[in-house]
């Protein structure tokens, strides 16, 4: 069900244009069923803290992910559950992130969004927008300087975290240093509440790439097929050598900044144009139009990945929670270097 | 043979790129010029795919070496000045802090910081961060006060598996000499006695430590014996070896560089508070900058930071109580 990292590089390899369009739109599809789930277990009060949700942005993220090959370096943002179940992700670590479990990849120290496997390339983000960027950097400047070569690093970022020093000071390094780095910016129109015009003046978020002396290209972020060809165009130019690549797509927020937010200050003529389509629902338009699916099979699937999900949350209910008692107090791996207090005080 | 605090630098450096090629050396200036101050002097001829020049960006700086100590190498990034890590301050305390206890991947990056006040230096390249960054978990932060520290406890902060605030301190940079590198040495995480005394102990670490030593030697003039103990290391603090002090000369005055709210000394105060209290003759003394920016003129400066001079008076109230 859902595509390991060696499937994943058999599949760009091998496999025809129509197969990689599906196995994105199942990443997709999983993402956004994955994602209604976890609405329902908010509203009942099941996760503890936020949750953050890339309903309208599985195309592009999902495109991201299916554009990497294995030993590529991910790091998604908040809105990425579509990419991170395309670069690998199994639901079950995804959810037991958000519910706390301490057999999750961040053992209940850290939830929802944050969450990650740094020894597999997927890089948990932090909360501060922009700081992803140097990390993946650093990750691309550490495999060249041991001869790797052909890692490619993708990371996205938002039209308001484009507003931010980190974003600046990582696209230009990645920029001197000429890095095999692909960054999404995803303009999604508003940051919060806060829309575009409040965030930069400049006409198209695009051209920033010219003053970064990288290329840039601009994209559909609700065509699955556009957002394939193009992101994955831009990982192959990084691959071969060419600097980084910023993609600007554009689209709309299809939930509010969070669950607790009803997003009423989204503008309905935004929703209503070209920018407010479902790139679910094109997606799967376009694969019954070209015949690569039909009605039957996408609601079979659906209802397979719902089996899984639910199935998942099953499993991960039972797991228990972390012992504050037994939880190991200390930050450093360096255990004879911590402070006394570390252990006895808590 | 002689050697500065300031080559002392360049040296453990030198070995940590010698001896392990996962080390490289990333910040402004370090690479064919070496340095603002020098401390990477012909680092980058002999090391040229380590040693090389980075924007002005200390944000992506940090975070670039956050990216590539999880991937396997060992950087050591240098401020040109401490006062500019705060631009680097969130992926300091938040990325490469945090790093290990959110994922068990380890983080080991050393951050230098040219650190502490010189004549004519003036608010912004001046400043003492030791206790900004011990606050946060998940940073060891060292300050060495001597020559054979800043050799040892550099190559030893590299060797580490966590990030490191390497605190140098930029007034010991020239006019501090040993006559050889050190072959052994004190582990991070103990205090030096620097020198032995019964009446009282002085606590303090970078630069203050040779204040506190011509304090000693004022007061010894005048008939007292002064402990020195140089913490070294300000996180881990060795609050063993101050209590130990403390249980021999019954009084503590804490000096430090850094501004008056909070940070090492009030810290330190409050481990003998409230750990060794029965072992106090008297109120314990803190001692520390003025709560001011650091000032430009070096009259103002001279007696803006604690010196060998407000220690003494302070140390003979003390001693006097
Ligand atoms: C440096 C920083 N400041 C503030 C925040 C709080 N915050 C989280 S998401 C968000 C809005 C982000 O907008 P955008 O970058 O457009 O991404 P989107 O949410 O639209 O995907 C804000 C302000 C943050 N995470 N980081
Ligand atoms: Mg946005």
């Amino acid at each position: 069900m859902v595509e390991t990292a060696e499937s994943r590089t058999a599949e760009m390899q091998g496999r025809s244009w129509k197969d990689r369009v599906l196995q994105a739109f199942r990443s997709m599809m999983m993402a956004r069923t994955f994602e209604e789930k976890l609405t329902s277990l908010y509203r009942g009060g099941k996760i503890q803290g936020g949750v953050y949700l890339g309903r309208g942005q599985e195309a592009l993220s999902a495109a991201l992910a299916h554009s990497l090959r294995d030993g590529d370096v991910f790091a998604p943002l908040i809105r990425d559950t579509g990419g991170r179940i395309g670069f690998g992700e199994d639901v079950k670590d995804a959810l037991r992130t958000y519910l706390g479990s301490p057999l999750g990849p961040m053992r209940a120290r850290d939830g929802n969004v944050h969450r990650g496997n740094p020894k597999r390339g997927y890089l948990p983000m932090m909360s501060h927008l922009g700081s992803m960027i140097p990390v993946v950097n650093g990750v691309l400047v550490a495999r060249r300087m041991r001869g790797i070569n052909g890692t490619v690093g993708a990371t996205t970022i938002g039209d308001g975290g484009t507003s931010t020093g980190a974003f600046h000071e990582g696209l230009n390094q990645a920029a001197v240093e000429k890095l095999p780095l692909v960054l999404v910016v995803v303009n999604n129109q508003y940051a919060y509440s806060t829309p575009t015009s409040r965030q930069f003046a400049c006409a198209d978020l695009v051209d920033k790439a010219v003053g970064y002396g990288v290329d840039g290209r601009s994209l559909d972020g609700t065509n699955l097929e556009k957002c394939l060809e193009v992101l994955g165009d831009a990982t192959e130019r990084a691959r071969e050598g060419h600097g980084p690549q910023l993609v600007v797509a554009s689209l709309l927020r299809l939930c509010g900044h969070g669950e607790h937010d009803d997003a009423h200050y989204v503008d309905p003529q935004l929703k209503a144009s070209p920018l407010g389509r479902d790139c679910l629902e094109v997606a799967e338009s376009a694969l019954l139009e070209k015949g690569w699916s039909d009605a039957v099979s996408l609601e079979r699937w659906r209802e397979e990945m719902r089996e899984h999900v639910e199935s998942a949350i099953a499993t991960v209910q039972r797991e228990p929670s972390p012992d504050p008692y037994r939880e190991d107090w200390t930050a450093l791996a360096s255990r004879h270097l911590c402070e006394p207090y570390s252990e006895s005080e808590g | 043979m002689s050697i500065t605090y300031l080559e002392a630098i360049r040296e453990a450096q030198a070995k940590a790129l010698a001896d392990d090629s996962r080390v490289f050396i990333y910040g402004q200036d370090v690479g064919p010029f070496g340095g603002a101050f020098k401390a990477t002097k012909n680092l980058a001829k002999e090391f040229p795919e380590r040693v090389w020049d980075s924007p002005i960006s200390e944000d992506a700086m940090v975070g670039m070496a956050v990216g590539a100590a999880i991937d396997g190498m060992r950087p050591i990034i240098e401020m040109q000045f401490a006062d500019f890590s705060t631009v680097g301050f969130n992926q300091i305390v938040n990325q490469a802090g945090a790093f290990y206890w959110r994922t068990g991947v380890r983080c080991p990056i050393t951050i230098r910081l040219p650190s502490g006040g010189t004549p004519g230096s003036g608010p912004f390249h001046s400043q003492c961060m030791e206790g900004v960054y011990a606050y946060y978990p998940g940073l060891v932060v060292v300050t060495p006060a001597t020559v054979e520290d800043a050799y040892s406890m550099l190559v030893e902060s590299v060797a580490l598996d966590d990030p490191v605030i390497f605190c140098e301190h930029k007034y010991l940079y020239y006019h501090l000499k040993a006559d050889a590198l050190p072959s052994e040495a004190l582990p991070i995480g103990k205090a030096r006695l620097t020198r032995a005394g019964r009446d009282m102990t002085i606590v303090s670490y970078g630069a203050m430590v040779h204040e506190a030593i011509a304090t000693a030697e004022t007061l010894q003039g005048e008939g007292w014996e002064i402990e020195v103990v140089d913490l070294r290391s300000v996180k881990p603090l060795d609050t063993d070896a101050v209590m130990a002090s403390v249980a021999r000369t019954g009084k503590l005055l804490c000096a430090g560089e850094a501004w008056p709210w909070g940070g090492v000394t009030a810290e330190v105060i409050t481990r003998v508070a409230t750990e060794g209290f029965a072992l106090l003759d008297a109120p314990p003394v803190r001692l520390n900058a003025k709560d001011t920016p650091v000032p430009y003129h070096p009259k103002l400066w001279s007696v803006h930071r604690p010196t060998s001079e407000t220690m003494a008076a302070a140390a003979r109230n003390l001693l006097r109580s």
